[in-house]
């Protein structure tokens, strides 16, 4: 037998329940996409903060070499600091001349001498940059530091939510799903409740009758992953704008997913959709296929 | 060789619906079943298809008993074994052609075989021309052909009749039990429940007669009585 004919032929036959069984599926499917990208940029903008210079110290006019080889030997010494990198005066103008490239009134106005001297300080943790900074802030030639400390720390907490609030709210759906394919596919037994009967007389095994429920069930579910994976990009892109104007650099990091991720979470999005739909089926064969 | 040995049925302790049967059917043999409307005939043909298990007794198929096969080897054993039903159980939503093929499907039979064997049979059958309609398209008779021509074509060793003409005008009648005379011709073993008196007296076949879920009679060459 055919089997895809057959479960082709199985859904056609019931379509509004196909379209309800594939619908709760999108939904679900919907929710596990927008969860698993939100966790995987949410863990991509973090790292990108804290591959950033976490602090910069801004130097007074007149300090010297030996003042900032003081103060890096200082914070070298901590073993908290993973890199440290000195901007004079003028790569801190061309720094500023390379992000308002766009602007010729900002670049006529501003000179090396304006902007000040620098050092990017890149700490091992979020949790190390406070001390750090405290340390150079004591220092005399410093005149301020700044460090995006409640971005990071709100970011560790967004990160940490956006996982437990998805991990509840997909577990809650992936067993609604599964309890909709059960019902789904036990109603389909019972309406076929004759046909199976006659096939049992003729001699077809348990697993030729099982077969094609199972594999309705994980159609279902696969056409909602689909859905859901598709709808979830297509989404993203279409506020891309939005999110680049919010976010900024950071932004960046929604649109670096690589196409290897992208077919990776497909991958794991069908892998769910078979356990999801092949698990309900299976129980509903077990529950109301009595053979 | 069919043998039934000591075998009663019962479905509640006040419903005894087969008592104490012993019957031997030879290979090739053609029988009819013969009682009151529950009187037991189609228990005894359910026990065979193995729907039902005996409270107590044997029932052999070819020396195997087949009370005893496991739930699993069911289906194997059910392909030795082809079924007729007074309302031929045809599925609706298939075809003439879908049906009959979905009896070599669930022996996983190759579809190119499925196609050449349908065709063969259908054309046997004289009901080629009719393999795209439905169920609800044939005629009583037309059905029914297509019904026996499903229970044969994988071949059985045995082929049980349930009132195959029960719904059938007696001319249909006939040509079915024609073409039940020409299944057995072949050597395929036909036991068949009727109450249809005139083509059991004019069939002379074996007649076993059952009454309150007992033989009450046996014959070859018998007549449709069970009094």
């Amino acid at each position: 037998m055919n089997l895809f004919n057959t479960v082709k032929k199985n859904i056609r036959r019931t379509p509004y329940q196909a379209l309800a069984a594939s619908m709760v599926m999108f939904l679900t499917f919907l929710t596990l996409s927008g969860f698993l990208l939100l966790a995987i940029c949410s863990q991509q903008i973090l790292r990108y903060y804290e591959s950033k210079p976490q602090a910069i110290a801004f130097f007074k006019d007149g300090t010297t070499d030996q003042d900032v080889n003081a103060i890096e030997g200082a914070l070298n010494q901590t073993g908290k600091v993973t890199k440290l990198k000195f901007v004079s005066k003028d790569d801190a103008l061309q720094i500023y001349r390379e992000r308002n490239k766009n602007n010729p009134m900002l670049l006529e106005l501003v000179t090396a001498n304006i902007l000040p001297a620098s050092l990017e300080i890149s700490t091992q943790t979020p949790e190390d940059l406070k001390p750090v900074a405290e340390i150079v802030k004591k220092e005399p030639v410093v005149e301020e530091v700044v460090f995006p400390e409640d971005v990071v720390s709100s970011l560790v907490s967004a990160t940490r939510l956006i996982r437990v609030v998805g991990s509840a709210v997909v577990g809650f759906l992936i067993t609604f799903s599964t309890l909709i394919i059960v019902m789904v596919v036990g109603f389909k037994i019972r309406i076929k409740r004759s046909e199976i009967e006659i096939m049992k007389l003729l001699g077809a095994s348990t697993w030729f009758i099982r077969i094609p429920y199972i594999t309705e069930g994980v159609v279902y579910a696969l056409i909602g992953a689909f859905l859901g994976w598709i709808t979830s990009f297509a989404v993203l892109w279409y506020f891309e704008p939005v999110l680049r104007n919010n976010l900024g650099e950071a932004a960046g990091q929604f649109f670096a997913l690589s196409p290897v991720l992208l077919l990776g979470l497909l991958g794991v999005e069908v892998v769910v959709a078979i356990l999801v739909g092949g698990v309900g089926a299976f129980v509903a064969v077990r529950r109301y296929l009595r053979i | 060789m069919i043998s039934f040995q000591n075998v009663s049925k019962k479905f509640s302790s006040s419903i005894t619906a087969l008592e104490d049967i012993n019957l031997e059917i030879k290979n090739g043999e053609f029988v009819f079943v013969v009682g009151p409307s529950g009187a037991g005939k189609s228990t005894l043909l359910r026990l065979l298809t193995r729907e039902y298990l005996p409270n107590s007794g044997k029932i052999l198929l070819d020396d195997v008993d087949i009370t005893k096969i496991k739930p699993q080897d069911i289906p194997e054993y059910r392909r030795k074994i082809g079924f007729v039903f007074q309302d031929n159980k045809l599925l609706d939503d298939k075809t003439v052609f879908e049906n009959v093929a979905l009896a070599l499907q669930v022996r996983n039979t190759p579809e190119a075989e499925i196609h050449k064997e349908v065709e063969r049979t259908l054309k046997l059958f004289e009901i080629w021309d009719r393999r795209n309609l439905f169920p609800r398209q044939l005629s009583g008779g037309e059905a029914q052909r297509v019904a026996i021509a499903r229970a044969i074509i994988g071949k059985p060793k045995v082929l049980i009749a349930d009132e195959p003409t029960g719904n059938l005008d007696p001319q249909t009648s006939w040509s079915v039990l024609q073409l039940l005379n020409e299944i057995n011709s072949w050597g395929t073993t036909v036991v068949m429940a009727t109450h249809n008196k005139e083509i059991v007296d004019m069939q002379k076949r074996r007649v076993i007669a059952i009454k309150n879920g007992k033989v009450t009679k046996d014959k070859t060459e018998g007549k449709y009585e069970f009094h």
